[in-house]
C-alpha cells in the first residue's frame, strides 16, 4: 500500500511516497509497525506522527478499507 | 468561509468579508513570520499542507466556531509556501454581535488550526540550517 509522506517524514524517506507491504484487514497500528520495520529512518519521528486514512485521523485500532489514502503526518506545525 | 493560499494575505479585504450591520465586533488575527525563537534567528519559513485534508479541517473548525458563537461571518486563511520576516502565514477574522464573543470565537479558531489542521513549518534559520518545527519535540 502507499503512503503519503509530509514535511520532515518526506525529507528522511527522501521521497513522497513510500510502498509499505501489509495483508488485507490490516489496521492502522500494524500498518504502523510495518511502516518502523520497512523505513528505519521513519521510525522515531513515526512513533510522533499521526496517520491519516481517507483524510482524516486514525486510531491505530482501525481496520483499513480497501483503496484508503493514507498519509503520514508529523506533528503539525501551521499557523 | 477558509482557503489556502500561496498569495500575500489581503487582510482587509478579510475584515471587510465579515464586517456586516447585525454584528458590533470585529476580530482579525494575523500570524507573521517572527524573527527570534528561543534565541535562534529566523530568517524565513516555509510552510507546507496536506491540502484535500487541511481544507476538511478547516472547514470543521468553521463549523465548530458556528456552533459554539453566535457568529456574524468568519474566514480562516493560511498561505503556502516561502515567507519572509514580517509576513502574514495565516489570518482569521470573525464578526460577531458583541466583542466578547468575537475575540473568543477568533481565539478558539486560531488555536485549533494550530491543533488539528495539517500544515508544517520549516525554520530557515540564520546559520543556513534547516528544520521542520516540533511543537512535541522541546528544545535543548
Amino acid at each position: 500500500m502507499k503512503i503519503r509522506l509530509f514535511a520532515r517524514a518526506k525529507d528522511l524517506a527522501a521521497a513522497e511516497r513510500i510502498d509499505v507491504d501489509l495483508p488485507p484487514g490490516a489496521t492502522v497500528g500494524e500498518l504502523r509497525r510495518r511502516i518502523g520495520e520497512q523505513y528505519p529512518a521513519l521510525a522515531a519521528l513515526l512513533a510522533r506522527s499521526a496517520l491519516a486514512v481517507n483524510e482524516e485521523f486514525a486510531h491505530d485500532g482501525l481496520t483499513l478499507p480497501v483503496n484508503a489514502d493514507v498519509a503520514l503526518l508529523p506533528p503539525v506545525s501551521g499557523g | 468561509m477558509f482557503s489556502l493560499t500561496r498569495d500575500i494575505i489581503d487582510y482587509h479585504a478579510l475584515t471587510e468579508q465579515v464586517r456586516r450591520n447585525d454584528c458590533g465586533a470585529v476580530v482579525t488575527f494575523l500570524g507573521t513570520v517572527r524573527e527570534l525563537t528561543e534565541g535562534k534567528q529566523t530568517v524565513a519559513l516555509d510552510y507546507e499542507a496536506y491540502p484535500e485534508m487541511a481544507e476538511k479541517k478547516l472547514a470543521e473548525i468553521e463549523r465548530e466556531v458556528r456552533s459554539r458563537w453566535p457568529v456574524g461571518d468568519v474566514v480562516m486563511v493560511h498561505r503556502l509556501g516561502h515567507l519572509e520576516l514580517g509576513e502574514i502565514s495565516v489570518a482569521v477574522a470573525v464578526s460577531c454581535p458583541h466583542r466578547d464573543q468575537a475575540f473568543a470565537a477568533c481565539r478558539y479558531a486560531i488555536d485549533r488550526v494550530k491543533e488539528i489542521v495539517p500544515i508544517w513549518k520549516k525554520e530557515n534559520w540564520a546559520d543556513g540550517s534547516t528544520e521542520w518545527v516540533d511543537p512535541t519535540q522541546a528544545h535543548g
